[in-house]
Formats: C-alpha cells, structure tokens, sequence
C-alpha cells in the first residue's frame, strides 16, 4: 500500500508535462491508480510550469500534490518555491545545471543531475527533462526496460516514433548519473 | 380566367398583422416561391422576434421559432444537421440589423446556405414603434419623439451595402413591396434566394421594403407612398451582391 | 473491457459524446475548456459530423438550439463567463423543450474573473441559469472517468426528457489526466416525431417553440415541464456515500472538492474521527433523501466548496436544519487543502460548526 506523489516544476517548454505523463502512463501500465494535473492558463507560455503526479496502490483522492514526497525542481524560481513542501524525508531531483544552489534542508534526498548540460552534449537538448525521469526510476528501483518501452509507446504519438530511441537514451543516461 | 388561390404552403390561419401592413404580402410571395420550387415537404423556417414572432403558424412548412436576432444561427444549426433541407430566416430591421447583427454578419461570412427575408420597415412594430437601426434621420418614432438625431444615436445602417463588402455572401437584392410592379420584382428576388440555397450557392438575402402604416402614422395607402418617397431614395432598391452573374459576366 | 488510456478530462467529455453519437459541436474559444473544441475541430470532419467555431456564444446556443430542433444529438462547452451568455440560449431550449447538452467547466468569478478551478457558478446551474421557471440536470463528475461517464449519461436523459443536460465541472477536472476507459453500449436515441426536418408533405408541421402569448397556455406547459421534473427528482438523483454507515459527521462536496474531502476523511478516520461523505452527482436534482437520512445520525454536516457557499443552501433544505451545516472553503480559484478540511471535521466533531 503506497502511494508517492509527485510534483514537477519549471520554465513552460522544458517538458515538465510529458515526463509526468510519462510516469503516469508507466504507473498506469503496471495497474497503479494514477492522476496527471498541469497547471494551466498564461503561466504555460513561458513562465513557471508545474505538473502534479499521483501513483498509488489505491484509489487517488485530490490529484493537487501540495506536499509532494518527490520534487523535481528545473528552474531556480521553483526550487525556491517547492523546497520547503517537500515531506521531511522526500527526495528532491534538481537540474544542477540551471540551478546552482544547493538544496538548505538536510531532512530530504536530493540528487543533483546536471541534466541540461548532459542533454545538450548528447544532442538532445529538449530531452533535460527525460534524463531526470531515468534519474527517477533508477532511484526508486523502477528502471525496467520493458514498462519504460511500454509506457513510451504510449506517450509518443506514432507521428513521433523516431524519438522513442532518443528518449530511451536520455532515460538511460539519466539513471548512469 | 385568373384564379386568386392560396399557396399551398401559406397556413389558412388568419394573421395578425395590422390593416395595410406588408407583411402579408411578403408571407404569400415566400409561400409562392415554396409551392413553385415544390421544397415545402423539406423547407424549415425561422421566425423571428419583432411582428413576424408568429410566422410559424403562418406557413406550412415546418417551423422553428427563435430568440430575438438568433434566427441566422438557429438556422445554421438547422442546416448543418439537415443539409438537404431548405432553411428560411424571416426577420425584421430591430432583430436583424440590430440585436442580431453578429448573426447575420457571420452567418453571411461563412455563406451558409439559408435564405433570409429580411423586412425593412424603419420601426420597431411588434413593441409599438421604437426606433429601429433603420430608422430615417429625421423620422419621429415613440423612442426618438424629436426626429431620429444622427448626432445623438447615429446613422441607419444599410443592410445589403454592408453584407456586400464580404466576400461570403452569394446574392443581396433590396426590393419593396409597395406596388405592383415592385412586388413582382420582389418575388423574382425571393424565388432567386431560395433557388440558390436549392442549387447550393449559398447565403442570400433579400431585404424588403415594407410599411408600417400603424406605427408610422399614416393611412395605409400613404404609407406606400412614403416607401418611394423617403424611403428608397435612401435604401436604393437593386441587387447588391450575385456572384454567379458576376462570374457569368467575367467569362 | 476497453484499455484504459491517460485522457484529460475535457478530452474524455469530447471524445465520449463523440461515442454517445453526438455529430455537432459548436463553441467558443475560453480557458480552461478549449481542448474540448480543439478535439471536436479535429474529430469531427473524420466522422461526418460537424465542428464549427462560433461567432460568440450566444451564436454557438443558438445552433446548438436548431440542431436540436432537428432532434439530433448536440453539444456545446464553455466556461463560467461563456456560460452567462448562453444563459437566453438555455432558457429557449428550455421552454422549447429540446434536449441538448452543455459543458461549464467552471473558472472564478464574477465577471472576467479568474481561469482557476471553481464550482462558483452552482445557483446558476442549479437554479436555472436564466429566465424562467425550469431546470437543467446539473452533473458534476469527480474523475476523468465521470466525465466521459456522465456525457454519455447526459445525452441519454436530455433526449430521455426533452432537457438540457449541463456537466458542471471545473478546470482542475478539465485539465488533469487520468486513467479511463471508453466502453459503452449506447442505446439508440428515442424516437422524435416533434423535430423539425421538413414534413415531406406526409404530416401537419412542426413547431418548435416557446412563445405562448396566452397565459393559461403558458401555466399549462409549465405545470406540464415540472411534472417531468418530479419524474426526474424521483428517478434520475445520483450520488455516491463514502464512509456514512457510522458516521457523526457528514462532509458533502462535489467535484474536485469530493476529492480533497476524501483525503481529509480519510485522515480523520485514522485519528479516530467517524467521518463520512456524501457526494452529489446529480446537482439538480438534488439528493435530498442522504442529506435527510444523515440529519437524523450525525451531529454536523461540512459544506466543503470551491465558491463563497452555494451547495449549503441545499443542504440546509434537504437537513431541514435538524443539525448544523458549516462551510469549509476556498474561493476566486483556490481550492481547499485536505488540512483545512480536515481542521474543519475537528471544528464540527467537536461542536465548533456554527
């Protein structure tokens, strides 16, 4: 019986909504109650994005993550924002290459992913975001190929197809770092 | 001999309009048009808000009765359902002109394919004589006692020069209905409206001409002529828009 | 069973009335339910029906209303302020009695508002919406599944009843993501010999129409609608009870706000407060039999809302004001935390309701 909640945060484009789908999706394949909630409206365009994400063994109740167990933080603005919510014990996974600070509570995991960086030099500059998810997988001992194969194909569209590689790349180099 | 017969399509109900006034004329002329064209088994129309609210006990056609101004948009929804059906809009210059000008503007910009019969009397008659958007500069209405005052509430507005400005719509005519030779000429125009949405041209819409003798003031037959004298010097009778004329005359 | 798939909920509102046959939908661009009309745009040339972007809502009710006329199964979505224009619209609909139905996924208001989540407009949706005596079937779902449930089961009692049948959702439950799955048998729409389709020269025609100038004709058709709404009151209530067997204190709450009060109930129950919920589905009509049979059992009922209190008006009613009713809110487009509900339960449990 668990349940972890989720919550991603950063500029709009950085592709905080399709790794939440992303995980959600993989949730859901693996029979996990799941909710997906973006924040919405003009603070889409550009401005701090976030993206509340539900997986549980049972029924999820409100899908607002207020006091997330994990904080996935892109941007300095919504580091400074999200830290103190985090619940004491929680994890925190921070693109160390956009943020330089370091995180103030000594109560929470936090894993420092110079992810953009990472993606720029592996060619694959709008995939910061997926290297965190791999990061997140491998820390919560879920990086099974098969349901991150599965939950892809779902989350690209067939239009798409040729980035499942890529994708699975960044996952990869995500959960190496 | 000439045998006067009701259209098969006019309802044998007695209306409710006023001694003198055009609608009844205007009602038969549609009526007419439906029994020549046969499209009365599949025409659907739309009444207004304004005098013609009851139009739909008038015709035998299916009816739909909408809010005030809505007609053109009631009607393309009615048209989108049912594209084989033949769907009429019967409106007055407050419902048409006024509260229902984004209908009608749109509605002719996307050239639906309706027909609307669109009856210009300068005046509010239903509510007993307002100021319409058609009203004359100068014309003394309950709601513009002094003269309608062009620099207090502004110009009438001229339905088909306006529509004509679009690209949408395929045919504006303006007719009148105050003598014979008019009313004849007004059941060309309406003939042709309804012969375009048949053959799939799209929005036509014929403005009519009408008295108002009630709420005018005047005795019927001097109101008819108050139609040739101020009013189409002012709303100039003709055709408007008819692209299919214009792209015969270009070949 | 279908697979389940990630939708948003005004994608699984889109696509589900697709499903329950709906081939029309007219609407007007408004934050936070334009992926509904983005879906349509894309849906609807693909299945020979038709998606057209009004010139303003009021154009978009209005086709909705001839649509309807022709008996076919229409739709349009908006939200709060969209909804205030299409209030003439709903009213003729009513008066018409042509079935049909509406989507508000609901933002904070009054005037321009906010495009947060909101259930502030609950009297407008409830109470009729516009002028003149009647009544939509108010539904408000709680999850992404409800919403495309409660759109199939919309159509279904609009054409059932000759109504309009309004979703009354939220952004957040526009906007979120979950599992769903689209199975539905869907049972052909009833017969309708009063639409408006031509009379192919076989028939008197038809009418459709609520102009009736003479008042004992008007009372007539009234008293006539209302008889179909008891018939409604008394078939159609839906609502969902969680946790109410022993419960001493009741929360109610509806949509996005049912699902907060869960998390608090079930933390109340975890430090020994017998709690429970009754959530409306049916928003009109209103379940009024739960909220009775909970007067007579519990010490207080919680109003748990995203508005300035709406709902609790009608659970005063429906308590006959037997136990207190205390309102926990959020309003303008913020949303209760599990905690203030929580603080709230305590508050009642120990007699601080007001």
């Amino acid at each position: 019986m668990s349940t972890t909640q989720f919550l991603f945060a950063g500029f709009g484009g950085q592709g905080i909504l399709f790794s939440g789908k992303f995980l959600a999706y993989k949730g859901l394949m693996e029979d996990k109650n799941v909710s997906w909630l973006p924040s919405y409206g003009p603070e889409m365009r550009g401005g701090t994005a976030s993206c509340s994400v539900i997986i549980s063994d049972t029924p999820v109740g409100s899908p607002i993550v207020s006091n997330p167990d994990v904080l996935v933080a892109m941007n300095l603005p919504s580091l400074d924002k999200y830290e103190d919510s985090v619940v004491p014990g929680g994890t925190i996974f921070i693109d160390s290459t956009l943020i330089e600070r370091k995180v103030k509570r000594d109560d929470v995991t936090v894993h420092y992913i110079p992810a953009t960086g990472l993606a720029n030099e592996n060619g694959m500059p709008t995939l910061a975001n997926m290297i965190i998810a791999g990061k997140i997988l491998a820390a919560m001992g879920e990086f099974d190929e098969d349901g991150i194969n599965a939950a892809l194909g779902k989350v690209i569209s067939a239009r798409h197809a040729d980035k499942l590689g890529l994708n699975l790349k960044a996952l990869n180099l995500g959960k190496e770092n | 001999m000439v045998v006067f017969d009701k259209p098969n399509a006019l309802a044998d109900a007695s209306m409710h309009y006023c001694p003198g006034c055009t609608h009844g004329i205007v009602h038969r002329l549609v009526a007419e048009v439906m029994d020549e064209l046969g499209i009365e088994g599949r025409t659907i129309g739309i009444a207004p808000v304004g005098c013609s609210v009851m139009a739909y006990n008038y015709f035998n056609c299916d009816m739909i009765e909408a809010a005030h101004g809505r007609a053109p948009a009631v009607a393309t929804g009615v048209k989108r359902a049912e594209p084989d059906s033949i769907v009429f809009t019967y409106q007055g210059d407050g419902d048409l002109a006024s509260i229902g000008m984004a209908e009608t503007v749109h509605s002719a910009a996307r050239n639906e394919n309706i027909t609307i019969i669109f009856i210009n009397n300068a005046i509010y008659g239903m509510t007993g004589g307002q100021m319409a958007p058609t009203t004359l500069p100068g014309q003394v209405t309950q709601t513009s006692p002094y003269g309608r005052d062009v620099n207090h509430c502004g110009f009438p507005i001229k339905v088909c020069e306006m529509l004509s400005e679009l690209d949408g719509p395929e045919y504006l005519e303006r007719v009148a209905v105050n003598n014979v030779k008019n009313v004849k000429n007004a059941k060309k125009a309406i003939k042709k409206a309804f012969q375009n949405q048949v053959d799939g041209k799209g929005f036509s819409l014929v403005e009519v001409i009408s008295s108002c003798p009630t709420n005018w003031g005047m005795t019927p037959k001097k109101a008819l002529e108050w139609i040739d004298e101020k009013m189409i010097p002012y709303y100039p009778l003709g055709v408007y828009k008819d692209r299919t004329a214009a792209k015969e005359e270009t070949k | 069973m279908a697979d389940k798939v990630l939708m948003k909920g005004n994608e699984a509102i889109a696509e589900a009335a697709i499903i329950a046959g709906c081939k029309h939908y007219f609407g007007y661009p408004i934050t936070p339910q334009t992926e509904i009309a983005a879906y349509m745009a894309k849906r609807m040339p693909k299945i020979g029906g038709v998606f057209l972007q009004a010139e303003s809502e009021i154009a978009a009710i209005n086709m909705v209303y001839g649509v309807a006329a022709t008996g076919h199964r229409v739709m349009t979505s908006s939200s709060s302020p969209g909804i205030s224009l299409k209030g003439e619209g709903l009213s003729y609909l009513a008066g018409a009695d042509l079935p049909s139905l509406i989507v508000n996924v609901q933002r904070g208001g009054p005037g321009l508002g906010g495009i947060q989540p909101s259930q502030s407009d609950y009297f407008q949706a409830t109470k009729g919406g516009a002028h003149g005596d009647f009544h939509m079937i108010v539904l408000a779902p709680a999850s992404v599944q409800e919403m495309a449930d409660l759109t199939v089961k919309g159509f279904e009692l609009a054409d059932k009843y000759r109504m309009t049948s309004m979703i009354l959702a939220d952004g957040t439950m526009g906007q979120m993501m979950e599992p769903v799955a689209l199975d539905y048998e869907i049972a052909p729409a009833p017969e309708k010999p009063w639409a408006t389709v031509g009379t192919k020269m076989a028939r008197e025609h038809n009418i459709v129409n609520s102009l009736f100038l003479a008042p004992e004709e008007l009372e007539r058709v009234n008293f006539e609608r209302y008889e179909r709404y008891a018939a409604i009151k008394e078939n159609e209530t839906m609502y969902e009870e969680y946790m109410m067997e022993d419960a001493d204190i009741c929360v109610a709450a509806f949509g996005i706000a049912a699902r907060v009060a869960k998390n608090a109930i079930n933390e109340a129950r975890k430090q020994g407060i017998k709690v429970g919920l009754i959530r409306p589905i049916t928003l009109w009509p209103f379940p009024e039999a739960p909220f009775k049979k909970a007067a007579d059992k519990v010490k207080a009922v919680v109003s748990v809302e995203l508005s300035m209190g709406q709902m609790i008006e009608d659970i005063r009613l429906a308590t006959e004001c037997k136990v207190p009713v205390s309102l926990c809110n959020r309003a303008g487009g913020m949303i209760p935390s599990p905690e203030q509900v929580l603080e709230a339960i305590k508050a009642a449990n120990n007699g601080g309701a007001k």
